[in-house]
C-alpha cells in the first residue's frame, strides 16, 4: 500500500473544559482539518489512564492524540500536570517496543485555540501518513 | 460485562448546518441495527419543539431506558435534551449528546463519505457510554447566600447595587482605592451630554451608605476553591496608611509631602503626591498613601504627613490582610484598559506631549480635571486652534495592533470633537477615520450633528504618520474619497486608541479558571445566549472585561449579570452533577496514590485504611482513576470500562 494514499485512523482524546471547547471553536469557526480522528471527550487529561492508549493502539490506532489545557491553566487546577508525566513515561515505554514516537502525542489546546486545533489535526495525520499502518502493539 | 439497555437515538439535521456534510438519514438507518438501540430517528431541528416532544413521545412510546442525540456540542444543548429526557421520564444521566455538528459536520463539508463515517463512530461511541450510564441522585449541596462583586467600575457598581436590591450581601473587591473605574475620568458622556460625574457619583455614594454592601479596595483576590453555590475567595488588601473613617479630608498632608509622580486618575496630565486623593468625589471618601512613591515608612526617613494629620488618620503601621470570603456566585467586572501610545509608533510612539490619547483629552475636557475644563497643550499651555483626531488608532489592525474593533471610538470622537468645538468656537477640528459605526439609540443623529452643527471635518482614511516640527504636530495622512495625500498642521493630535482587557485580567483568569478569548477578553458560555455567563457556573461577567462596549451596554450587562446571579442565591440548595469519584472497596488496597493527587482533598482514609470520596468535594475530573493501579476508583458514568467502549468504537469501521 503506498503511504500517500494511507488514511490513518486516530483516537483523539480531548479535555472537556479546553481542548474540547478549542474544537468546538474551530467548528465555530468552520476551519477545515482531516476527518481521520474521531474525538472522545474526557473530562481531563489528567483522567486519561495509560491503558486508554494501550487499549487504543492494540485496537489498531495509527494514531492517539491527548489534548488538554496548557500548563497552569487546568481547570482541576493539575490534572495537566499529571498527565504530562504519565504520557512521557508512556511515550517512552512505547518507545521501547518500537513504536514511532510520532504516532503518540500530546498538545495544549485552550477554549480560544479553534485553529491551533485544527493545526494540530492537519500536522499529526500529515506525520503519521507515511509511517503507514501501526503493526507494532496492534492485537493479531 | 453485557449490558442489555434500550436505547433511542435521535439525529439532527441542524436545517442544513449538519446534512450538509453529514448523510444524517444514513447515520440513523446504521444506528438502528446497532446493539441495544431500539429506536432511531432523524429530525430537521432536535431542539425545536416538534423535536423536543418527539423525543418524550418516542422515550415513552419505545420504554427507551438511555437516549443519544446526535447534534451540536454538549456546551450548547446538552442541557436542552437532559430536560426533554426526564419530561419522557428518564434520569438526566441517560442521556448522552454525540457532538456530530461542531466535531465533524462544520470542519469536514465536501467530503461527505468520510464526515458520515466519522459522525458515525462519534454516534456509535456515545451509545457505548450509555450503554453503562447509571441513573444517579443529583447531589444537593445548600447555597451560600452572598454575592462578590471583582471591579468598581460603573459595571461593578451597577451589579453590587442590584444585588444588594434583592436583599442579597454583597462583598465588591476593587484593586485601586478608589470605585468609579475609567467612566468617573471621562468629561461627559454621549449621545446625551451628560457629565459622568452627574450620573456615577452618586451610585458610587449609594453603594458605600448601603448597609448590606461591603467594599474592600487596594484588594485582588489571590485564590479560589469550592464551586458553583459555595466559592471560597481568599483577597489580599494591601494597606492604604490612612484610616478612612478617621480621615478629614482637609488636605495638610499633601501639603507637606515632598515627592511628586504622575497622576495615574489624570492619566499622567499632572503629578500627584506620594499621600493623596485619587479623585475629590472618591469612595471611600479618603486619602491614601503610596507605599512605592513614598520615601519610606520610617519617621526618621520623613513622617512629615503624620506629624500634620490632626486626626491621627496615617497609620504607617497598618499591615496588608489577607483573608477568606464564602460567597455563592461571583460577577466580574475588571473592566479594560487603553492600547498603549507607546505601541503606535507611527504616532511617535508616545513621546510628544501634544499627542494625546482619548481619556487624557477627557480630563482635559474635564470641570474636574487639571485644567478645569480649559483645552490647553501640555507644550506650551496654549489653546490649541486646530485639533486631528485619528480613530482606530490601534484598532481593526490585525497586521500590527488589535484586530477587533474598539466599539466606542467613533462615538467619543464625535463628542470629543463636539467637546473641543464648545469650547473652541473658533478652532478647527479633523477626524480621520475608516468608518463609521456609529450603530445606537440617537447615536448616528449625534455624528451628523458633529459634521453639519459643528462644522467637524471628516476625512476618510488613515494616518500613515505624525510628526513634530517648530513645536507643531503634522499629521500626514491619505483622504481615500478626494483620492488624495493630507498634510495638516494641528496644535494638538488625539488618538482614539484601541481598549484592551484591563491590565491584570490575563492574572485574574487564571486565578479563577475561566476562559479568555483569542484578545483576552473573558469568555462568555455562550455569544448568543449566555452572554453575561462564564462556562464556569456560578461566575458571571459584566461590562468591558468581556469585549468592548460603551456605557449603556455595560450598565445592561451588568444588571443582567445581578439578575442571573440573584436567580442562582435565591435557592436554599443547588444540585450538583452526580458524576463523581466512587471506589470499589472490593479492589482499594489503601496505597493512597488516589489520595495524594486529588486536587480538591477529596479523597480520605477511612478507619479500615481503605479510601472514601467525599462527594461534596469531588468534581469529577478522573486523575484518581487514571492514578489507581486496580481501577478500585472511577467517575461515575465516566468510568474506565466506557472509555475503553469509545476506543474499541472509535476503531471500529
Amino acid at each position: 500500500m503506498a503511504n500517500e494514499d494511507f488514511e490513518p485512523k486516530i483516537v483523539a482524546l480531548l479535555c472537556k473544559w479546553c481542548s474540547s471547547a478549542g474544537s468546538d471553536l474551530a467548528g465555530i469557526s468552520r476551519t477545515q482539518y482531516p476527518s481521520n480522528a474521531t474525538p472522545i471527550m474526557v473530562m481531563c487529561s489528567g483522567s486519561v489512564s495509560p491503558l486508554y492508549i494501550l487499549t487504543a493502539f492494540k485496537k489498531g490506532a495509527d494514531g492517539v492524540l491527548i489534548s488538554g489545557c496548557h500548563p497552569g491553566d487546568c481547570h482541576y487546577l493539575e490534572g495537566n500536570y499529571y498527565a504530562r508525566r504519565r504520557i512521557t513515561l508512556l511515550k517512552n515505554l512505547l518507545g521501547y517496543v518500537g513504536l514511532e514516537p510520532e504516532r503518540f502525542q500530546m498538545s495544549w489546546v485552550s477554549a480560544s485555540e479553534g485553529g491551533k486545533f485544527a493545526e494540530i489535526m492537519t500536522d499529526f495525520v500529515e506525520e503519521i501518513r507515511p509511517l503507514g499502518p501501526q503493526t507494532k502493539v496492534k492485537a493479531e | 460485562m453485557a449490558v442489555k439497555k434500550r436505547t433511542g437515538v435521535f439525529v439532527c439535521s441542524c436545517g442544513s448546518n449538519i446534512a450538509s456534510a453529514v448523510d444524517c438519514n444514513k447515520i440513523a438507518e446504521d444506528l438502528s441495527e446497532y446493539p441495544g438501540v431500539v429506536y432511531s430517528s432523524s429530525e430537521i431541528y432536535m431542539c425545536s419543539d416538534p423535536g423536543q416532544s418527539g423525543m418524550a413521545d418516542a422515550i415513552k412510546e419505545h420504554n427507551l431506558d438511555s437516549v443519544v442525540v446526535a447534534a451540536c456540542s454538549p456546551t450548547l444543548h446538552e442541557t436542552t435534551f437532559r430536560n426533554v429526557s426526564i419530561e419522557g421520564g428518564l434520569d438526566p444521566e441517560e442521556c448522552a449528546m454525540a457532538n456530530i455538528r461542531e466535531q465533524c459536520a462544520w470542519v469536514h463539508a465536501g467530503d461527505m463519505e468520510k464526515a458520515t463515517s466519522k459522525a458515525l463512530k462519534i454516534t456509535k461511541g456515545a451509545v457505548e457510554k450509555v450503554r453503562r450510564n447509571l441513573s444517579l441522585e443529583p447531589i444537593s449541596v445548600p447555597v451560600t447566600r452572598k454575592a462578590m462583586v471583582i471591579g468598581g467600575g460603573i459595571a461593578g457598581v451597577q451589579a453590587a447595587l442590584d444585588i444588594a436590591a434583592s436583599g442579597t450581601e454583597v462583598i465588591m473587591v476593587e484593586k485601586q482605592p478608589s470605585i468609579g473605574g475609567h467612566m468617573i475620568q471621562i468629561a461627559e458622556t454621549f449621545p446625551t451630554m451628560d457629565c459622568s460625574q452627574c450620573i456615577l457619583s452618586p451610585k458610587m455614594v449609594e453603594l458605600s451608605k448601603n448597609k448590606l454592601i461591603t467594599l474592600h479596595v487596594m484588594s485582588e483576590v489571590e485564590n479560589i476553591s469550592g464551586s458553583v453555590g459555595n466559592f471560597k475567595v481568599k483577597i489580599h488588601k494591601k494597606p492604604t496608611y490612612v484610616y478612612p473613617d478617621l480621615c478629614k479630608l482637609c488636605d495638610d498632608c499633601t501639603a507637606v509631602c515632598p515627592t511628586v509622580v504622575p497622576h495615574e486618575e489624570e492619566m499622567g496630565l499632572v503629578d500627584r503626591r506620594a499621600i493623596y486623593i485619587p479623585f475629590a468625589q472618591a469612595i471611600p471618601a479618603s486619602f491614601t498613601l503610596d507605599v512605592d512613591a513614598c520615601l519610606g515608612l520610617d519617621p526618621i526617613a520623613c513622617g512629615k504627613c503624620a506629624d500634620v494629620c490632626e486626626a491621627e488618620a496615617i497609620d504607617y503601621d497598618m499591615q496588608p490582610q489577607t483573608w477568606e470570603e464564602e460567597v455563592g456566585a461571583i460577577v466580574i467586572a475588571t473592566g479594560y484598559d487603553l492600547y498603549g501610545k507607546e505601541n503606535l509608533g507611527e504616532y511617535g510612539h508616545g513621546n510628544y506631549e501634544d499627542v494625546l490619547d482619548g481619556l487624557q483629552f477627557e480630563r482635559l475636557c474635564s470641570a474636574s480635571g487639571p485644567t478645569e475644563g480649559k483645552i490647553m497643550r501640555l507644550s506650551d499651555h496654549k489653546e490649541p486652534k486646530s485639533v486631528v483626531f485619528i480613530q482606530c488608532a490601534g484598532s481593526r489592525d490585525p497586521e500590527k495592533h488589535c484586530s477587533y474593533c474598539s466599539k466606542i471610538c467613533c462615538m467619543y470622537t464625535a463628542k470629543h470633537a463636539q467637546l473641543y468645538k464648545h469650547k473652541v468656537p473658533d478652532g478647527q477640528a479633523y477626524i480621520f477615520y475608516i468608518d463609521i459605526r456609529a450603530g445606537g439609540k440617537g447615536y448616528e443623529e449625534f455624528v451628523q450633528r458633529t459634521v453639519d452643527k459643528e462644522g467637524v471635518v471628516y476625512l476618510r482614511g488613515k494616518v500613515s504618520k505624525v510628526y513634530q516640527e517648530d513645536g507643531n504636530m503634522i499629521v500626514q495622512g491619505v483622504d481615500t474619497l478626494a483620492g488624495q495625500a493630507v498634510e495638516i498642521e494641528a496644535d494638538m493630535v488625539v488618538l482614539a486608541t484601541a481598549m484592551q482587557p484591563s491590565f491584570g485580567t490575563n492574572k485574574l483568569a487564571k486565578t479563577l479558571k475561566i476562559a479568555q478569548d483569542k484578545d483576552g477578553w473573558l469568555s462568555e458560555a455562550h455569544p448568543k445566549l449566555r452572554p453575561v455567563e462564564c462556562v464556569t457556573a456560578g461566575m458571571y461577567l459584566a461590562g468591558t472585561a468581556q469585549g468592548p462596549k460603551d456605557i449603556p451596554e455595560t450598565v445592561a450587562q451588568a444588571s443582567a449579570a445581578a439578575a442571573k446571579a440573584i436567580i442562582l442565591l435565591s435557592k436554599d440548595t443547588l444540585y450538583q452533577s452526580p458524576t463523581v469519584a466512587k471506589t470499589r472497596l472490593s479492589h482499594c488496597t489503601g496505597c493512597g496514590m488516589c489520595v495524594d493527587v486529588c486536587p480538591y482533598n477529596a479523597i480520605s482514609y477511612m478507619q479500615n485504611g481503605q479510601v472514601e470520596v467525599n462527594p461534596a468535594l469531588c468534581t469529577g475530573c478522573g486523575t484518581c482513576s487514571a492514578t489507581c493501579l486496580r481501577d478500585a476508583i472511577s467517575v461515575a458514568n465516566y468510568t474506565q470500562g466506557q472509555v475503553h467502549d469509545m476506543i474499541a468504537t472509535a476503531l471500529g469501521d
